[in-house]
């Protein structure tokens, strides 16, 4: 299967501090690939590397070409949509604004956004700053689907919510992979075993098992010893494990 | 009564040009992170070239007034967007070497003006109605200070009306949010540090312009002394809330003016004793964002 991203030797750095310290892989041009790993381990980090968010090395091509020399806007502008860790969304900004601030086509894809997020539309004239941690959460993956993207990177999406917008997070996600690969960095495993169909593991800042989630999800062993956490148990309690804080 | 009256009205008047120097300020500061020691340069050189351009029209007439304003406001765009493009850019995200770049611009100018224009105040003259008063309430206020009212308020809406209206409004008033998630979206946020050096340099070259009739002369100290008080303004009001900065902008002033006149001349002191207050008590300012 070909990719839309290859990442090679990607070394990060935060304030001169190392966070990656050398990942390779690479993400098919269709589909949900998953970025696991236990805390700290630079999931985060290179999902920002990738926008050149943060001080990187390395090698990075969007479809066979290189982007790791752009600067951030040049990459999204290539058809990269991020969803950040924390929503980040615009607080004094109304709803309608944030979204009308990610627009960058022509034709932006306003119709489908409303359809997968109809309470937005609702919601349009609310300040971003006011609606609850799954509204956010909605903003801002509506702002990655608002223009035909290449590849999605999003982080983190179903952190801190209800099981409910969980499902309407993860719901919303498989709709938009119809159409775009996207690379999901999420702790919750039980939505990375529905929508994932590839998962990369890293483990302190390298990649330490490349494969299909199912494989990965499905060993209890595996699963044990690459991420330090029973699928089966998270499944049972229905959130992500406490004991995983964001990396 | 009239006394009272007469500080009040004046102290809002001063407020006035306060806030025409110190929006910019604020707006830069909110987006780019960085106080900039220029902005009295740019007032000056509007104030000296706006002053050129009213003596060649002939000072007295309400033409020249206007016209000075105007040349005052494209210089100080012009002078801050080169500023922004030449001195600023080239050291993007090293915020502590933009404010020394700034702080060396800001003596450079000062020499430079002096060089020119000599180092002793001009003597300038306007519209001779600037230099009469209308009586409010049996107090007898200069008109000038209607006329620096009159600027500011229609700053103040013309920039409120850019931030919400507008596309690049918009991304200003994301960019002092969350600059990197501006970015994120796929917007150069550089353009936007263009743009607010720009409106920033032209509301501070119309101060300049004004501030000069204010006092009745132009020299090449004129931008550094309103400096100061902006940017006491601009830490009172809340680092980039123009808002802020507006409120703040009134508030200092009309305290000055009121210590002036009922405390012994001692307004400087009381301002600054107002900073340290709030500075003390609400770090963030009146209005701007907790850190």
């Amino acid at each position: 299967m070909s990719a839309i991203l290859d990442v090679s030797d990607l070394r990060c750095s935060i304030a001169g501090q190392p966070v990656v310290e050398s990942v390779t892989f690479s993400v098919p041009a269709t589909g949900i690939t998953a970025v696991l790993g236990r805390n700290g381990v630079g999931k985060t980090s290179t999902l920002r590397g990738i926008l050149g968010l943060i001080h990187r090395r390395g090698e990075v091509r969007l479809a066979g070409e290189r982007i790791d020399a752009l600067p951030t806007h040049r990459i999204v502008q290539r058809g990269v949509g991020y969803v950040p860790e924390d929503r980040e969304v615009f607080a004094k900004l109304t709803v309608a604004e944030n979204l009308a601030l990610a627009e960058r086509q022509r034709n932006p894809r306003r119709e489908f956004v409303a359809e997968l997020f109809p309470d937005l539309v609702n919601r349009r004239d609310q300040m971003a700053g006011t609606l609850s941690g799954g509204q956010q959460q909605m903003v801002s993956v509506a702002r990655a689907l608002m223009n035909d993207n290449q590849l999605l990177l999003v982080d983190e999406p179903t952190k801190g919510l209800a099981p409910k917008i969980v499902t309407e997070v993860a719901d919303a996600l498989e709709e938009a992979a119809k159409t775009v690969p996207i690379l999901l960095v999420e702790q919750n495993l039980e939505v990375v075993k529905r929508l994932a169909h590839d998962a990369i593991v890293i483990d302190s800042g390298r990649v330490v098992h490349v494969g299909p989630a199912r494989e990965i999800l499905d060993d209890e062993d595996l699963t044990q010893r690459l991420l330090g956490v029973h699928a089966e148990r998270q499944a049972d309690a229905g959130t992500a494990p406490s004991s995983e804080a964001h990396s | 009564m009239s006394t009272i009256i007469l500080t009040l009205v004046t102290g809002v008047g001063l407020g006035a040009l306060y806030f025409l120097v110190a929006s910019g300020l604020s707006l830069i500061y909110g987006l780019m992170h960085v106080l900039n020691f220029a902005h009295g340069a740019f007032l000056t050189l509007s104030a000296f070239l706006g002053w050129m351009v009213a003596q060649a029209l002939g000072t007295e007439s309400w033409w020249s007034f206007l016209v000075s304003i105007l040349v005052g406001a494209a210089v100080g765009a012009v002078f801050a967007t080169l500023t922004e493009l030449v001195l600023i850019r080239p050291l993007y995200e090293r915020h502590i070497e933009q404010v020394l770049v700034t702080v060396g611009l800001s003596f450079a100018a000062v020499a430079l003006f002096e060089g020119v224009w000599g180092t002793d105040a001009i003597p300038i003259s306007g519209p001779p109605w600037l230099k009469e008063t209308t009586e409010i309430l049996g107090a007898r206020i200069p008109n000038v200070y209607w006329i620096l009212m009159l600027a500011a308020g229609l700053v103040l809406a013309a920039l409120v009306l850019f931030l919400k209206k507008t596309r690049y409004g918009m991304i200003i008033r994301a960019g002092v949010e969350n600059r990197s998630m501006v970015t994120a979206l796929g917007i150069d946020v550089r353009r936007s540090f263009t743009l607010v050096f720009a409106i920033g340099g032209a509301a501070a070259g119309i101060g300049g312009v004004l501030a000069m009739h204010y006092s009745t002369f132009v020299s090449a100290h004129l931008g550094s002394t309103l400096l100061i008080f902006a940017f006491i303004v601009t830490v009172v009001g809340g680092l980039g809330s123009l808002t802020g900065a507006a409120v703040a902008s009134v508030l200092v002033a009309v305290l000055q003016q009121f210590a002036n006149f009922y405390l012994g001349g001692t307004g400087d002191f009381i301002v600054v004793i107002l900073l340290a207050v709030v500075l003390l008590v609400r770090p963030s300012g009146l209005l701007g964002r907790k850190a």
